[in-house]
């Protein structure tokens, strides 16, 4: 099934010489031309990440954003792999 | 609890406590008892016109099967629907299969439906654990076709034919309409020989088994898909097309004779017959892909399968294109991979030996075989929850083999 | 994956259930309702429901564009699509959706020429590829989607096409939200917003429901990790006596959404004032149509389908499942009339919706699944859950 409620991150990597509105994304390893005119705004160039959806690219990942979402996550596992261990420690007699 | 459980709507029992989120928390396992009942019930082909569902290798074509094919031809060898029926004659063991190719476009990175139709036809002989001898080639060809195009495909199909050790000894060639076919379909029929004392089957998993594959599954589904062009997505990616008899041979002398490994399935007798030594079965893991495999095997041997996402091989460009497009790779199609079901002393053989070869570098446990729930493939997801991988339906993939 | 695997992480995951655990208060029970279908896909897909503990659980709602179709507009389409010369378009998830008569699929077998597309741009190409034929884009979805077709007909436009049409199914979410919160029969602790109808409209509009309602929302991305991050936000916000709308997802959403794609929603499409979904029934400017200045795209205008009103079927619980009220296997005919292979409503049908994801992923879950069931090479068993 071609599913239709999705939103995939992709990687921009060339922008069309002949069309600035159309844009190459890698999304691991494989390529499509998408439509990046609904980021006009603020245009993405190579490099730039960007969340796909039926062939436009809906928003841009801010990936200060993403790292700061990141280390809450990994904190809490850090955090609970610490608490494992004391437990572990704690009941070993 | 829920939010109906909270007002005592219907059928709210007030649940067996626990974890009352599923449907078990609320008077037992009721509705799963009922919906597994509706389950084993023979489907009802209640189409009136084939839709496309009917070719996609998922519920749907196995209902069509069930209602008008066997229910018309049956007979103990049709009825088990294996890749190839297998039978006596004279004093030789043989395996005979036939398949139809119709796929577009003709030419795909890796190849053509030249190499498909040997390949294929093949594939099913050798999972059958023969040894291919003859095949017979009927083709369709569409008026207006180009010859030089036809040419590539047979000069194809010659290529492949020499690769697997085999000869087109007859054929047919019919010419329809423009308009009537898409350039060439090509219907391919094989025999072999098989080991008087060998019995492979879908069947023969026990628990305990272990599930392997020979190498990254979907490559050929989703070349093929981007090959149309239809989707302009593109990657470096080539159709896995190849013949299975080097690793299925492989295989059967790895996991060697039965005699080696008669501990399995010799006390539940749920079959007269062991198994090649520690091999239970081999099936190429074609339309419907891996997933359709593994179902297969779960019900015809009444046996759970359970799957580690994590352990399943998936090129990373066929993973993309699956993220993309809302596939799963369980479901793609290969060509020239193959899923075996092994005992679990054997299972370190049969890794080895399928790893020695180059088409199975690639080769990894992905699962093993458990008593419950039978009938059903499992999937431990790399999220550490589990969920069910069931038969396909209907999906309209569009034709690739 | 970028973006994608390491919001997989089972270790991650344990440690955030961990957590999740620790926030819910002893003898409480809560019900969050995930909005997305796509959230509701995700949820089944990757077992997330094994790392919530039994006082949390997960009421699927409305956001599936494909299950709150009403059957009359998938028959308004196949009448737009018998039509002379006409090549629908689709995204794949409406192809097997029932009508009154079948399904586009069905339709195709009778000689229809229903195509499926990953884009509507791909139907702009189609139209180009036939300029002999009259092509429609079958435009569906809630404001996530809505976007993509109004570039796509100001493109047709920009480029004169004349055999381009699209027929507008686009819905809302807030009024929907807004309907099931009015709702009696629904309890709900909080909810997992739609992420990416927000990056579009923005965090702002939700404000009405911690406001009018008394419950919290948070923004939340598609991958699970987001989702168990997002039911963690709730309930911290529960402990603390907060009651906000909070943005999980902040890495694609934006507090005030993407303007330039709401000025292209609003140049070629305007309220509708009053659209019928399915469970819901009538509300109200909860969808769209297409603008006068751009009526020559507007299939509705040139095709006139005869916008019959067609009742479910009578067994077809659909409106209950979409609002919450019961769950997939509380449905009369779920599993048994109702299949993903014969379903009766499209909430078994669609990849999204909550009876298929249901069906498809989760139907064993709460069966104890037998000592043996750890997998090969690997010492993580699944998580054995009885509750018989």
């Amino acid at each position: 099934m071609i599913r239709m409620c999705l939103g995939i991150p992709g990687e921009i990597v060339a922008i069309r010489p002949d069309n600035p509105d159309i844009a190459t994304v890698d999304v691991s390893g494989v390529r499509r031309a998408i439509n990046i005119g609904l980021l006009d705004a603020c245009p993405p160039g190579p490099g730039d990440w960007v969340l796909i959806h039926v062939g436009f690219a809906l928003s841009r990942i801010d990936e200060a954003e993403a790292q700061a979402a990141m280390e809450f996550l990994t904190s809490i596992g850090r955090a609970y792999d610490d608490e494992l261990a004391a437990l572990r420690a704690s009941s070993i007699d | 609890m829920t939010a109906a459980a909270q007002r005592g709507g219907a059928g709210g029992t007030g649940g067996a406590g626990g974890g009352a989120r599923g449907p078990g928390g609320r008077g037992g396992a009721g509705v799963l008892d009922r919906v597994e009942a509706a389950r084993r019930r023979r489907p009802k082909l209640r189409d009136t016109h084939i839709t496309s569902a009917h070719g996609a290798g998922g519920k749907a074509t196995a209902t069509l099967i069930d209602a008008v094919f066997l229910e018309a031809l049956r007979n103990p060898l049709l009825e088990p629907l294996e890749d190839a029926a297998v039978f006596t004659a004279g004093a030789e063991r043989l395996a005979l299969t036939t398949d139809s190719f119709v796929v577009t476009p003709l030419f795909f990175p890796g190849g053509s439906i030249g190499d498909l139709a040997v390949n294929g036809t093949v594939n099913d002989l050798a999972v059958a654990g023969a040894r291919p001898l003859h095949l017979a080639c009927a083709v369709i060809l569409e008026e207006g076709m180009d010859v030089e195009e036809l040419r590539r495909i047979v000069g194809d199909l010659a290529g492949a034919a020499a690769r697997a050790g085999v000869s087109v000894v007859t054929g047919d060639t019919k010419v329809v309409q423009r308009g009537r076919a898409d350039g060439c379909y090509i219907t391919t029929t094989g025999v072999g020989l098989v080991d008087p004392d060998l019995h492979l089957g879908a069947s023969m998993a026990r628990p305990g088994d272990v599930v392997l594959v020979t190498g990254p599954i979907g490559d050929h589904g989703i070349t093929v898909l981007l090959a149309r062009g239809e989707l302009d997505i593109s990657a470096d990616l080539r159709s896995d097309t190849a013949p299975l008899t080097g690793l299925a041979a492989r295989l059967l002398t790895a996991t060697g004779p039965r005699s080696d490994h008669s501990r399995h399935g010799e006390h539940d007798g749920r079959s007269e017959h062991r198994g090649h030594g520690g091999l239970r079965a081999m099936r190429d893991a074609t339309r419907g892909g891996v997933a359709t495999i593994l179902n297969e095997v779960a019900r015809a041997s009444g046996v759970g399968v359970v799957v580690d996402e994590d352990a399943v091989p998936v090129r990373t460009e066929v993973r993309g294109a699956c993220e993309l497009l809302g596939l799963d790779p369980l479901y793609v199609a290969c060509e020239g991979r193959m899923v075996a079901v092994v005992a679990p002393e054997a299972a370190d053989a049969a890794l080895a030996a399928l790893r020695a070869d180059p088409l199975g570098a690639g080769a990894a446990v992905i699962g093993r075989v458990v008593d419950e729930p039978p009938g059903t493939v499992l999937l431990n997801t790399t999220f550490g929850g589990t969920r069910i991988v069931d038969l396909l339906v209907g999906d309209p993939l569009p034709r690739i083999c | 994956m970028r973006f994608v695997d390491e919001y997989r992480d089972a270790g991650t995951a344990r440690a955030l259930s961990a957590r999740i655990a620790g926030l819910c208060e002893p003898g409480r029970d809560y019900a969050f309702m995930e909005v997305c279908g796509g959230h509701t896909h995700t949820i089944y897909k990757h077992g997330l429901e094994d790392h919530l503990p039994p006082a949390v659980s997960l009421v699927h709602g409305p956001g599936c564009p494909v299950c709150v179709i009403p059957m009359g507009r998938v028959d308004d389409a196949m009448h737009i699509a018998r039509q002379d010369g006409v090549i629908m378009t689709s995204f794949g998830d409406m192809m097997r959706v029932p009508g009154s008569h079948g399904s586009f699929f069905d339709a195709n077998a009778e000689g229809t020429d229903i195509r499926m597309v990953y884009s509507p741009l791909d139907s702009l190409k189609i139209a180009r590829a036939n300029p002999d034929r009259r092509v429609v884009f079958m435009a569906i979805g809630f404001e996530t989607t809505t976007p993509s077709t109004a570039m796509t007909v100001r493109r047709a436009a920009q480029e004169g096409l004349r055999n381009f049409s699209i027929f507008c199914n686009h819905i809302t979410i807030v009024p929907a939200l807004r309907a099931i919160l009015d709702s009696p029969d629904v309890r709900l602790d909080g909810f997992v917003g739609p992420g990416h109808v927000s990056t579009v409209i923005g965090c702002r509009p939700y404000d009405f429901i911690p406001r009018d309602y008394g419950r919290p929302l948070v923004v939340s991305g598609f991958e699970p990790l987001d989702i168990l991050q997002s039911i963690h936000h709730l309930l911290r916000q529960l402990r603390d006596g907060r009651c906000e709308v909070e943005n999980q997802y902040t890495r694609v959403v934006a507090a005030e959404g993407n303007p330039v794609a709401l000025a292209a929603i609003d140049e070629v499409l305007e309220p509708r004032a009053d659209f019928e979904w399915r469970g819901l029934g009538r509300i109200p400017w909860s969808a769209m149509q297409v603008r006068e200045r751009y009526a020559a795209f507007d299939a509705e205008r040139i095709f006139a389908p005869p916008g019959a009103r067609v009742e479910d079927p009578k067994a077809c619980q659909c409106g209950e499942v979409l609002t919450g009220v019961i769950k997939p296997w509380e449905c009369k005919v779920f599993g048994t009339g109702c299949t993903p292979e014969t379903p009766i409503g499209a909430c078994m049908v669609s990849p999204e919706g909550a009876c298929a994801a249901f069906y498809n992923f989760g139907r064993l879950r709460h069966r104890t699944l037998g000592a043996e069931s750890g997998s090969a090479g690997n010492a993580k068993a699944p998580k054995a859950v009885s509750t018989a």
